[in-house]
């Protein structure tokens, strides 16, 4: 990879942001050189995202300043920085779903004729970049009806319509299998060797070695290393990310599986405007083991997780919660027979934000005694329990009474997981668990999760995060397009494997 | 969130951070009520002296002011106990109606009751009709997502066109040379009767007051109410029957409406006439969010409104000022009490918590 | 070939959105020409209702659609119509300039547009109840200026358009109608071009349906939605100026009646679209035409019952029976930088 040393092409000076409560980017000075990849490497919520924001002009950076290739540059909003050459692919993409892809990919820089839209002319350009890029794409499909891949191929194709030269992408890889990935990092080069610079967001340190030409580390708003990825390990960048030593291996036994005790079958949902999301899926859990349903997000797993914890109406199949058929979307009927469910959305399903952590902490009992009695409640008692779960499962809170809004994100989880976790439970179903969590949080529900196992529960773990899946699942239950393709067991399969599973293919 | 100091934390203190952006609200619109009546040519201090004189200055003025705040009592718990559950009732109107006329006829058309029977059939009647047309826009919404907005307002209009057309045909007046469109006088026995100059219906609107309080504050049902319209989602993920919770806060609110009516017609006009009650069910809104949604705030809010009503009539005759600049001063009292920000800013306040209304965006048929 | 590769569509459930609407067209033309041809006064006489019924509603739809499609709920466009309705009237009485009124009823429209904008975008207040708002100031403001016994030199006159108007039943009924009703048939067309095939309409677009995705664009969000709710209030304007410039003449308290609500129920039933929203609004004025024309027949049926049939027939639309509609996905939420 050639680049030039001299003249970085981006330069970012002693940046400072924060917000109510928190320095998210504390005196933040990096740079890109031409045609580089630098890897900007830290765990959820050390300021990577935010730093990009403000390059990219979303936000104001309370101090520091910018350099275009060594000219000091002022970026007030997405205008300027577009003007300036910089795109950004966002985490969560910015593309209207009603919307074609050629009005996507045009709009805010738009293709007229006289006062009218030209969209032939729009769509010639974009069919000609997408040749030259490859990155293949039907110009007049609706944004919302494609797979999560191609929508990013859209996203990439906005940033080339507008001439970029730093493309900046924030954690692309989320929504990709492996090979989706290696897809992506090919593209990448593509675009390295025509001169575009490129800043690559991510928390995943198996990646960072792969595609950076250079890295450069986050933690807690500040930058606390830069290295050249030929000279570190994972274990290095995981200590540096977290700032102690981290083990990234969890530590745990071999499971002893018993009886069945949560059971899906022939599972089907369908939703009205994408079909049949779930197709016929099935799968057992014992007890004393982890089932991981493993997937690229966008695969059923959220509809399927919906279904299966009565959120939502199915279309056919059965659930089995120890020998006994579950009725449907009846969630209070599930938790009365042992299901406890840490939810993929821990804000819109989870908790009730606005309430103090006492309601919350009663959320799924409140009508039962001792928290009520003939309908009327007994304050007394949820506060006890309140402080007692609060002890127990170290929350961090002044006070029961904190609302639940206020608590940082791995707070908030173990509120829920205290919740759940301390009624009587037969299966454990956890959606997403540890998504958005910093480093600490992340050990902690991993940890719990496996103590369950070993107390004789049936777990369910649905995670798009392959090593999550890897590190504290005994047997591996694939979903693509609606279907699990296939089982494997965890000690013995690959990323690899995996991989092509999750793009469908069968063995 | 840090614990606050003694003395941000006596009863004074907690009472008045509850209170004090409705009262801010309310003096700024009073300002912006005498501008206005100061443009029209008015004088706005012989006005709003008159006004308060009108209200309070004497046995009857109190009565009428008393008369006027029972009815919003009713149609502002109406619409704070629909808030809470995330819906906004302004079809409080209809149903308002509909309690009325269902209870005028039970008041004229049954006979010879003793009044401890008469008067509570002729109030449960009334109860069940704005229950039931509650019912509708809460069904509507429940399961099939349309916005109770909308459904609300059409029903108001329609239920003014079936009371019209009762009061016109099958339930008209038609004794002695009356041609006028209403029904007959209800029996002395369906009469809600006085103590002095408090009116009885004044003492129930307090007592219903209290006991929907309670309902919110201490019970499932008011727990489950309020994990609704704060969010939906969690309240389904926690069990409860969302779908169920809806549709019954808009039949309370629809009871506690039609109550409203029939407490009105019962206690204070004696007969369903069309052309009265014009107006209660909107402000109804406007004391709801005045007084935050909460049962006590409806009280306090409707006793001003009640005020400002009772007195209109004097000031009217005394400072000759025409009596809708009370409409103008109730939007502007609304505007101001929705927006936190203005009055915030203008006074330096810092954000409340808890004590926003919780209303849903858009149409719902997503 | 991977997975990601080889589809690059999902196209499963999209049916072509003009079928049901241009089915009902044709049908209602086969009816008109039918009924013209058994009796052709009564025929030119509902027709002609219908369309004055109908044009403060497609004014209050287009309105809504202006407001919606940029992200703004307004359910304020009955106060709206109805302070434009009094101001215009105002003005005709104290100016006799009936052009002039027509202005100060647009810009009356414009103004309340302007104030629910600065409700919703700056001060992020719950835009139904900042509508509510709306309604609630316009009654209480239009009562209390109004004195009863203001009059006026005259309302609109038809304009014949030559030898269009003398075309048998289409004639009369649409080249022969006074100046607003004409204008409000060419906003239609205009607002539909508008915002399918110009920049500012898909940027407008875009605003209503994911406001951080124009951001990202350099699109200024806050100031698209200004303009569109000040756009979309002058339209409402001009349906309450209609009302007492054209169409009835003169005002009366609260003369308004729910038209603006209903107008919300014709954009609704109208997914909308400007197009949908005047056959929509159309087919409102038509059961509004029959009630008064049953009535001249002497049909015995009550007058309030006929009366609630636009009512009734909002609330069928609004819950969703005629078919489930989807509108932009970001109306009603404040955008919030960050």
């Amino acid at each position: 990879m050639e680049y030039s040393p001299v003249t970085p092409v981006l330069e970012t000076k002693d940046i400072t942001k924060t917000f109510p409560g928190t320095l998210a980017n504390n005196k933040v000075s990096i740079h890109l050189n031409k045609g580089e990849v630098l890897a900007l490497l830290g765990e959820n919520g050390a300021g990577k995202t935010t730093l990009m924001n403000i390059i990219y002009g979303l936000y104001d950076a309370d101090s520091g300043e910018f350099k275009l290739n060594g000219q000091p540059y002022k970026i007030r909003n997405p205008h300027d920085a577009i003007a300036a050459g910089i795109g950004m692919v966002h985490q969560h993409f910015m593309l209207v779903p009603v919307f074609s892809v050629v009005e996507n990919i045009m709009l805010g820089a738009e293709v007229v004729n006289g006062p009218f839209l030209d969209k032939s002319r729009a769509r010639e350009e974009i069919m000609a970049l997408s040749d030259r890029y490859g990155l293949a794409v039907d110009p007049d499909a609706i944004v919302e009806d494609l797979p999560v891949g191609v929508q990013q191929r859209v996203e990439i194709l906005k940033a080339l319509f507008r001439d970029v030269k730093i493309l900046i992408l924030d954690e692309p890889t989320a929504v990709l299998t492996p090979q989706e990935t290696n897809e992506l990092f090919q593209i990448m080069h593509n675009l390295t060797e025509s001169g575009v610079s490129i800043v690559f967001i991510t928390h995943k340190l198996k990646e960072v070695l792969e595609i950076a030409d250079r890295i450069v580390i986050m933690r807690r708003g500040e930058v606390v290393g830069e290295t050249d990825p030929k000279q570190v390990t994972e274990h290095d960048l995981a200590n540096l990310m977290v700032g102690r030593d981290v083990n990234l291996v969890v530590d745990k036994e071999t499971a002893q599986p018993k009886d069945i005790k949560y059971e899906v079958k022939d599972l089907v949902v369908k939703d009205l405007l994408k079909g049949v999301v779930v197709d016929h899926v099935s799968f057992q859990v014992r007890a004393g083991e982890v089932l991981g349903i493993a997937g690229v997000q966008g695969n059923g797993q959220t509809e399927l997780a919906e279904a299966i914890t009565g959120l939502r109406k199915h279309d056919g199949g059965e659930v089995w919660i120890d020998g006994i058929l579950m009725p449907q979307a009846n969630p209070r009927a599930l938790v009365e027979h042992g299901m406890a469910h840490i939810p993929e959305d821990r804000h819109k399903h989870g908790l009730i934000l606005q309430y103090p952590l006492t309601d919350n902490f009663v959320l799924c009992s409140y009508y039962k005694e001792p928290y009520s009695s003939h309908g009327v409640r007994n304050e007394k008692a949820i506060l006890d329990t309140s402080n007692e779960l609060i002890k127990r499962f170290d929350v961090r809170t002044p006070s029961a009474f904190v609302q639940a809004g206020d608590l940082s994100g791995g707070n908030q989880q173990k509120v829920i997981v205290a919740r759940e976790l301390s009624r009587e439970v037969k299966v454990v179903i956890a959606n997403q668990p540890t998504r958005g969590l910093d480093v600490g949080s992340i050990e902690y529900i991993h940890k719990t999760l496996i103590r369950l196992r070993d107390e004789g529960v049936a777990v369910l773990v649905i995670s798009s995060e392959l090593d999550e899946i890897m590190a504290i699942t005994d047997r591996i239950a694939v979903m693509y397009r609606g279907m699990i393709v296939d089982t494997v067991a965890a000690a013995s399969t690959t990323r690899e494997e995996l991989g092509l599973l999750m793009a469908g293919s069968k063995h | 969130m840090e614990p606050k100091t003694p003395s941000q934390n006596n009863w004074f203190m907690i009472f008045w951070r509850a209170i004090r952006v409705p009262f801010l609200a309310i003096l700024m619109s009073l300002v912006v009520g005498a501008v206005i009546l100061i443009i029209s040519g008015a004088n706005p201090i012989t006005a709003y002296v008159a006004l308060f004189k009108g209200a309070f200055g004497n046995a009857n003025y109190l009565k009428r002011t008393l008369e006027k705040t029972t009815p919003l009592v009713f149609s502002g718990l109406a619409v704070a106990f629909a808030f809470k559950a995330g819906l906004f009732n302004i079809g409080a109107q209809g149903q308002l109606l509909l309690g009325a006329i269902v209870s005028g006829f039970l008041g004229f058309a049954i006979k010879g009751l003793p009044p401890i029977i008469h008067i509570p059939l002729a109030l449960i009647g009334g109860c069940v009709a704005g229950a039931l047309y509650g019912a509708i826009p809460g069904l509507l919404r429940a399961y099939s997502g349309a916005h109770e907005v909308i459904t609300s307002i059409m029903l108001n209009y329609i239920a003014i066109n079936i009371t019209d057309y009762l009061s016109d045909g099958p339930w008209k007046d038609v004794s002695g040379t009356n041609v006028i469109a209403r029904l007959p006088m209800i029996e002395n026995s369906a009469k809600i009767p006085y103590i002095g100059p408090v009116p009885v219906g004044f003492l129930i609107a307090i007592l219903i007051a209290v006991v929907v309080w309670y309902i919110l504050e201490k019970t499932n049902f008011g727990f489950e109410i309020n994990s609704v319209g704060l969010n939906s989602h969690a309240s389904r993920y926690a069990g409860m029957k969302t779908k169920l919770l809806i549709t019954s806060a808009m039949v309370v609110g629809g009871l506690l409406a039609g109550f409203g009516g029939s407490v009105e017609t019962l206690g204070v006009v004696g007969r369903f006439q069309p052309g009265f009650n014009v107006g209660i069910g909107f402000d109804g809104i406007t004391v709801a969010l005045l007084g935050r949604s909460s049962p006590f705030g409806v009280i306090l809010s409707s006793l001003l409104l009640g005020a400002l009503k009772g007195g209109a009539n004097v000031m009217q005759f005394d400072a000759k000022v025409p009596h809708e600049i009370i409409d103008v001063i109730q939007g502007l009292m609304l505007f101001f009490v929705t927006a936190d920000l203005v009055v915030r800013k203008f006074f330096r306040l810092k954000k409340d918590r808890g004590l926003e209304v919780h209303v849903a965006a858009g149409w719902g048929q997503k | 070939m991977t997975a990601a590769q080889s589809t690059l569509t999902v196209h499963q459930l999209r049916r072509p959105r003009w079928m049901v609407p241009a089915i009902l067209t044709v049908v209602a033309i086969a009816i008109a020409i039918i009924s013209y041809l058994l009796n052709p006064s009564v025929t030119e006489a509902v027709l002609g209702a219908t369309i004055r019924f109908a044009v403060p509603l497609i004014l209050g739809a287009l309105c809504g659609i202006y407001c919606e499609r940029a992200g703004i709920v307004n359910i304020g466009i009955e106060g709206q119509m109805l302070m434009a309705a009094f101001t215009a009237y105002m003005t005709n009485s104290w100016t006799g300039s009936l052009p002039l009124a027509l202005l100060v009823g647009a810009l009356t429209g414009a103004l309340l547009g302007l104030f629910l904008a600065y409700i919703s975008v700056a001060l992020k207040l719950n835009q139904t109840i900042g509508g509510t708002v709306i309604n609630i100031l316009a009654v209480g403001i239009t009562g209390f200026f109004y004195q009863v016994n203001t009059v006026t030199k005259g309302k609109f006159a038809p304009i014949p358009l030559g030898p269009l108007a003398d075309i048998p039943l289409i004639g009369p009924v649409l080249f022969n109608n006074p100046p607003i009703t004409y204008l409000t048939f060419l906003l239609v067309i205009i607002t539909q071009i508008v915002f399918f095939h110009t920049r500012w309409g898909l940027r407008t677009r875009a605003v209503g349906e994911h406001p951080r995705a124009a951001d990202t664009l350099g699109i200024n969000v806050f100031k698209t939605r200004y303009v569109s709710t000040m756009i979309g209030g002058a339209l409402a304007g001009l349906g309450g100026a209609f009302l007492t410039l054209e169409g009835v003449g003169l005002f009366e308290r609260n003369m308004t009646n729910g038209r603006g609500f209903i107008a919300l129920a014709v954009m609704i039933f109208g997914k909308w679209n400007p197009i949908g929203s005047m056959l929509a609004a159309l087919l409102f004025g038509f059961t509004n035409a029959i009630q008064t024309q049953l009535q001249f027949m002497g049909i015995n049926v009550p007058h309030q019952f006929i009366g609630m049939i636009p009512y009734a027939l909002t609330i069928i639309v609004v819950s969703g029976f005629v078919g489930r509609s989807r509108p932009p996905a970001a109306e009603g939420t404040p955008y919030e930088k960050e």
